[in-house]
């Protein structure tokens, strides 16, 4: 069974009065199975930011069905794709998105938090977490007494933190130097051999490469989807 | 997720607030203040109405009073008599004998007849009131005796040179020692004393049958009866003047309250027919106690409303400042939409933090309006009186400011687009 299965996604976005409409996504089929390392491609306005927040629940699409582990998500509502959110998903951002008044260990504990888990076992889970990434030594750190690289890390362990089905990466090197970028990189390289499903969004080949499978969007349509 | 326990979200409201202090400080100090104004309003308030109250019922709510008024047009009118000025006029004890007999309900008709003298303790002067009183006078009257005893039967059998002295009185003539036993001079004649009262709380003047200063002398009315005659002849700046007065005053006391007000209808009636002048003056204590609490609750509801503007205005300024507040965290917001925070998440978060803010406004506030009305006390001695009520409504109008006003931009919050909440720099 596909972990992730688009089945026909259309986006459009109604400007002004509703007299201007634009379509993002035009009739998306895509299939993503566990443990896969997917990278999302295209040009800007190429519909892939769109695409992230349908798969990341964020967004809801006007037509189609999204059915992910089985359940069709698609016309859920808000209440429901929130819990999708805090239970199956892991998001990791460009510009990282850490809480800045939380501690390192706090912002690893946000998706528990609103599990409504117990403060011991959130922080027991967040320090390990940290652990895993790195960041033994900066538990207590805000985020802004951290490098890009180590934020990205908190990013990363916090997307980790509620074991979701796939995370969802949204150019999670753009805001790197190339060293830092690589060692995040082999990070995420070093999870999905763990068995964690990553589906990336990048416009850098290079990046790119290091996924097994390529998908390039162009006008909202999927143009290509090969595997490395 | 919908399960958040409250004590976390008050923890991190609580957090949230302290980062920025000194914000939170002066948004929470319209709710001090507006917190402070109604416990410190309503305390006033009510010590005053109490106050008033209390003295009211001092003078018995089922009494009704019937005073003597000296009618304007007599004022001095009247053609000399052996060369002085006589106005006639007031009550008599043909008034007092007619209501005994004539009216329903009545417990004691008590007439009292007053003069104003001269009372020396050797050197010592002071200008009293000389009422002449019956025995039952406290019990129909509820004022009290300090020390020694008040005028009895035997005294008024014997017509006694006793007297029963205010507290003014005593202060005045008998400033170090122990008036019991004592003889003072009254007018031309002296007096024993044999008690003392207790001072009376000053203001209950206003219902005319206690003075203020509680100068007065107390001597049985059989006594005053044979030394003073009707006519009462004062010399004052070297010119005489002469007053007719059989009563000052007569009190009527019923037999239960319901029937004060039909009673002092029924008095009236008998009066006029005897008194075409209208020489006399009805005083209901009851009347005036209901007047006073009407008055006292006009005066706690205008308080109240300005208080309650300055909560409003409390209200606002943290609606305000948590609106602010909303933006700023809009990608806050976002991050938290992202990663499974519900909109009842965020609307609670929100809230917790106004809520926070109110409460320890409205503790703060609490604190304030009490001590304040206490130091006022302290200073001035005006009365001050904390209800149970007040303290509580205060305190859930500042918790309920919170609610309300947190509503809108808590609100707010929870209905941003998470994705542009993202976007948001």
């Amino acid at each position: 069974m596909s972990l992730i299965k688009l089945d026909h996604i259309s986006k459009t976005y109604v400007l002004g009065d509703g007299d201007v409409e634009v379509p993002a996504l035009q009739g998306v089929d895509l299939t993503v199975n566990t443990g896969e390392y997917a990278a999302i491609m295209g040009a800007s306005g190429s519909g892939k930011s769109t695409l992230l927040n349908i798969l990341g629940c964020l967004d809801r699409p006007t037509g189609g069905q999204y059915f992910l582990d089985s359940q069709n998500v698609a016309t859920l509502d808000d209440n429901r794709l929130s819990r999708i959110r805090c239970r199956q998903l892991g998001f990791i951002f460009q510009s990282y998105n850490l809480i800045p008044q939380l501690s390192v260990v706090e912002n690893i504990e946000v998706p528990l938090f609103y599990q409504g888990q117990s403060e011991r076992r959130c922080r027991e889970r967040a320090v390990a977490l940290a652990e895993r990434v790195g960041l033994s030594q900066r538990l207590f750190h805000k985020p802004n007494q951290l490098s890009g690289g180590q934020q990205q890390r908190v990013a990363i362990a916090r997307a980790l933190c509620n074991d979701p089905l796939v995370i969802l990466a949204d150019e999670p090197t753009g805001n790197l130097d190339s060293a830092t970028g690589k060692e995040i990189l082999a990070l995420l390289d070093e999870l999905n051999r763990a068995g964690t499903t990553l589906l990336m969004v990048t416009h850098d080949d290079h990046v790119a490469q290091r996924a097994r499978r390529v998908i390039r969007l162009r006008d909202g349509r999927i143009a290509s989807d090969h595997f490395n | 997720m919908l399960r958040l326990g409250l004590k976390r979200n008050l923890k991190l409201g609580f957090k949230n607030l302290a980062r920025h202090l000194t914000r939170s400080i002066l948004t929470m100090l319209g709710i001090v203040f507006g917190v402070a104004a109604v416990v410190a309003m309503l305390a006033i308030g009510e010590g005053a109405s109490y106050e008033s109250q209390e003295r009211i019922k001092s003078l018995g709510s089922q009494n009704i009073i019937i005073k003597s008024v000296q009618p304007p047009e007599e004022t001095k009118a009247r053609p000399p008599s052996h060369g002085i000025a006589s106005a006639i006029y007031g009550l008599t004890y043909a008034d007092a004998e007619r209501m005994q007999a004539t009216l329903p309900g009545i417990d004691v008709v008590m007439p009292i007849r007053e003069t104003r003298q001269d009372i020396w303790n050797r050197d010592r002067k002071i200008d009293g009131l000389v009422r002449a009183a019956v025995p039952w006078y406290l019990q129909v009257t509820g004022q009290r005796l300090h020390g020694g005893r008040f005028i009895s039967h035997v005294d008024m059998h014997a017509r006694a040179a006793v007297c029963v002295i205010g507290s003014a009185v005593k202060r005045k003539l008998f400033p170090y020692e122990n008036p019991l036993g004592r003889i003072i001079k009254i007018g031309k004649d002296y007096y024993r004393v044999v008690g003392v009262m207790q001072p009376i709380l000053s203001g209950a003047g206003e219902a005319g049958l206690v003075t203020d200063n509680n100068a007065e002398v107390y001597i049985p009315f059989t006594t005053a009866r044979a030394r003073f005659g009707k006519t009462i002849l004062k010399v004052s700046a070297g010119s005489f003047e002469a007053e007719t007065v059989e009563l000052h005053l007569i009190f009527v006391k019923v037999t239960d309250m319901e029937r004060v007000l039909p009673l002092a209808e029924m008095i009236e009636t008998l009066l006029a027919r005897y008194h075409p002048r209208r020489d006399y003056e009805i005083i209901i204590p009851l009347k005036l106690l209901e007047e006073i609490r009407r008055s006292a609750r006009m005066f706690s509801i205008v308080l109240g409303m300005i208080a309650a503007i300055s909560l409003l205005v409390g209200g606002i300024g943290i609606m305000n400042i948590m609106l602010a507040n909303v933006t700023e965290r809009t990608r806050e917001i976002g991050i938290r939409r992202a990663l499974g925070a519900g909109k009842r998440d965020i609307t609670i978060q929100f809230l917790s933090e106004t809520v926070v803010l109110s409460v320890v406004g409205g503790v703060l506030g609490l604190g304030l309006g009490v001590t304040l009305p206490l130091l006022i006390a302290l200073f001035t001695g005006l009365k001050v009186l904390f209800t149970a009520w007040s303290l509580l409504l205060s305190f859930g109008i500042s918790a309920a400011v919170g609610l309300v006003f947190g509503i809108y931009p808590a609100w707010r919050a929870a209905n941003l687009d998470p994705i542009q909440a993202l976007r948001h720099v």
